[in-house]
């Protein structure tokens, strides 16, 4: 995938490679043809892996059965099966991997930087600590566990962007204060860590790494409600985000008021990472690269939202799937394998980068 | 990116010459003053730390048992126990502030850390392969495992991060480090959490810690601890040179390629010792070249000597500070994160984004 990074010359410029959808007056749409095909092939993709996850599994079941139990027909065990267990986690995956893609691309046009996501700003370090003072110290259940992780997660994330902050936040002052926030929490959760009993500490370790292994109905639909209220935001907003990227002056001149406008997308993004963490716990590096990826196999100028909502429900499907077959049947956290890949696409982003320098 | 890139390159001399920050201390006698002060202090803090610990054991027989040994469970603890924990402290503080120092200086860039660059990472992943391939088991066992591990990754993120033109960016090998650390912290996650008794006996280790280590981890880690340290203060003097940039450097004789070398040599037994005998331990390597740099300015031949025992002092103190800050026993690397973390931000922080 690190290919496409290194062979990033602009196929065309120009009007070449769109197509304007004129609706009568004043509404029209400009679509960028590669973007579209992308996010159609994304789709596709997805929709196929889907269909695979859903026989895969420890118990083995063949296409026909799953129409049959879709249907409402089969037995009550493969309904079960199907539709308790392996449809509501895909469909999480789906979701949650969109929502973080989502903002990720909000951050990263945002703050102009292919670095800006939930991961490096320490939300996610943070979402850690918050779970593990809840559940190790406090003896919370699994809602005071959700609510202790936003809360972690949005101090982390407010103290990093504030302590980055001298008249503006330039991208790599923000990568060594999540650094250096990040440090800090990370050896206050591995103190936490030590002095828990073991099984607790394995319980805190597992949910820490970000994982649909539990994944049930129940929740996904207050996950797919979050998503679904602040989806619509983004579709208004997404074109004044991207006028902000040109700069505040020359947005504002287009009719953005860029505070207001940055405000309410900052929210709509921490809330899409926030309903996700508490769902399935800080999910590292799905924000960082998808939006990339996205960015390089559409070619298009900035951080586009669609395809990079695309990216991110096959990267995290994908990524799920790796994790529950990789040592079968032995759950993997899907977080480990989507850190490999972030951690792998950042290596080949320095070293494709490395390249073009000559 | 790369209008970042420059803003926190590391002062060079020529930079200072020409009118920059020379340091708190201009005079060669104040200097000398404070260095002598400071190896004063150490020899004092490092005696005061063989009567501070677990298990109150009064000051006159602490004194016995350094004195005439003996044979009762006090002695024992003295001197199996405080001592070995005492001169693995000098060790490993001052091996981590050496490779701090000198990292910093080959690259010259002022945020090289073994923590930032992903050294610890590298040392943490190959100890938790170690006790899940190949059974080491105990802390004597991690030794070579994370010795290893802290080799290995050194020269990985310095290949990764010092590719092209642009040679080493501090931009650019602080991403390698964050890249290489998260794929081996996520793959040593893995490792553990399907392994409860693995990562029972790691989560003790990975947090840096000089509890209950023995003579036995010293007599392992001095001497490479002792060669690196001898080419970090031989190297002190040519490192000026190198930090006038390449061409300059070259043309005024030095061996830009050789010191380079000698200099990635030195980090790796540094940091290979340091992790080896105390887990992973961040931030040291960071904060003491730093105040050595506030105090005596970029010369080299000041700021690694002094490094060399500002560090050890530092490390002992935060050793110290943990065992009397908790009852249960602080581990030495969650004090150094709490102390060295804001400094890091200070760094970044007092730098403006013009270049120097």
């Amino acid at each position: 995938m690190t290919r496409s990074a290194a062979v990033a010359a602009p196929p065309a410029g120009g009007g070449v490679g769109r197509t304007v959808i004129r609706a009568g007056g004043r509404m029209s749409l400009i679509v960028h043809r590669r973007g579209a095909i992308v996010v159609l092939a994304l789709v596709l993709f997805t929709l196929a892996l889907a269909s695979v996850a859903v026989t895969l599994g420890e118990y083995p079941v063949p296409i026909a059965q799953i129409v049959d139990a879709f249907a409402g027909g089969g037995s009550d065990g493969v309904r079960r099966i199907v539709l308790e267990g392996r449809l509501p986690r895909i469909v999480l995956a789906v979701i949650a991997g969109a929502a973080l893609a989502l903002s990720g691309a909000v951050f990263q046009s945002m703050t102009r930087n292919p670095l800006g996501s939930p991961d490096i700003i320490g939300f996610n370090t943070g979402a850690y600590t918050g779970a593990l003072v809840v559940v190790l110290l406090l003896g919370g259940n699994y809602v005071a566990q959700s609510v202790g992780a936003l809360v972690g997660g949005l101090v982390a994330a407010v103290l990093v962007y504030v302590l980055a902050w001298t008249k503006g936040v330039q991208g790599f002052r923000l990568i060594v204060v999540g650094i250096a926030v990040g440090a800090i929490l990370h050896s206050l959760n591995a103190w936490l860590i030590i002095r828990a009993r073991l099984e607790e500490a394995l319980a805190a370790a597992t949910w820490g790494a970000g994982s649909f292994n539990e994944a049930g109905w129940e929740k996904v639909v207050p996950v797919a409600v979050a998503v679904l209220l602040v989806v619509p935001v983004l579709v208004v907003l997404a074109r004044p985000l991207a006028l902000l990227e040109m700069g505040d002056e020359t947005a504002q001149s287009l009719g953005v008021r860029p505070e207001l406008t940055r405000g309410v997308l900052l929210l709509a993004g921490v809330a899409l990472v926030a309903a996700i963490t508490a769902a399935a716990g800080p999910i590292a590096f799905v924000a960082l690269a998808a939006p990339q990826l996205a960015r390089r196999l559409a070619r298009s100028p900035g951080v586009a939202l669609l395809p990079s909502a695309a990216m991110g429900a096959a990267l995290m499907l994908a990524s799920d799937v790796v994790a529950q077959r990789l040592l079968a049947p032995t759950q993997l956290p899907v977080g480990i394998v989507t850190v490999c890949i972030g951690g792998l696409y950042l290596v080949g982003l320095l070293i494709a980068q490395t390249r073009r320098q000559g | 990116m790369s209008d970042t890139l420059d803003s926190v390159r590391l002062r060079t001399p020529a930079a200072a010459l020409k009118g920059g920050r020379r340091g708190l201390l201009h005079s060669t006698r104040a200097r000398s003053l404070l260095f002598a002060a400071s190896v004063l202090v150490l020899a004092m803090v490092a005696g005061a730390s063989l009567f501070v610990g677990s298990g109150d054991i009064p000051a006159d027989v602490v004194w016995r048992a350094l004195l005439s040994g003996g044979s009762d469970t006090d002695a024992i603890l003295v001197a199996g126990f405080r001592v070995p924990r005492m001169l693995l402290a000098l060790i490993v503080g001052a091996s981590l502030g050496l490779a701090g120092a000198l990292m910093q200086a080959i690259t010259r860039n002022p945020l090289a850390d073994p923590g930032i660059l992903g050294v610890n990472a590298g040392a943490y992943f190959a100890v938790v392969a170690g006790i899940s391939f190949f059974g080491a088991s105990a802390v004597t066992g991690y030794v070579w495992w994370a010795f290893g591990g802290a080799v290995v990754t050194t020269i990985a993120v310095y290949v990764i991060g010092s590719r092209g033109r642009a040679g080493a960016t501090p931009v650019r090998l602080v991403l390698a480090g964050v890249a290489i650390g998260a794929v081996l912290g996520g793959l040593s996650l893995g490792l553990t959490l399907l392994q409860p008794e693995v990562f029972d006996r790691i989560r003790f280790w990975s947090v840096g810690s000089l509890q209950s280590r023995q003579m036995d981890i010293v007599v392992g880690v001095l001497p490479l601890a002792v060669v690196g340290m001898a080419l970090a203060l031989y190297l002190s003097r040519v490192l000026n040179v190198v930090a006038l940039g390449d061409d300059l450097a070259r043309s005024l004789g030095a061996h830009i390629q050789r010191t380079r070398i000698l200099a990635l040599l030195a980090i790796t037994l540094l940091c290979g010792a340091a992790t080896a005998a105390a887990g992973p331990v961040g931030f040291l390597g960071l904060m003491v070249p730093y105040v050595a740099r506030a105090l005596f300015g970029p010369d080299q031949r000041w700021v690694i000597p002094f490094t060399f025992t500002l560090a050890p002092l530092l490390f002992l103190c935060a050793d110290m500070l943990g065992r009397v800050i908790v009852s249960s026993e602080l581990p030495v690397g969650i004090v150094t994160a709490f102390l060295g973390a804001p400094i890091l931000i200070l760094i970044i922080r007092s730098r403006k984004s013009r270049p120097l």
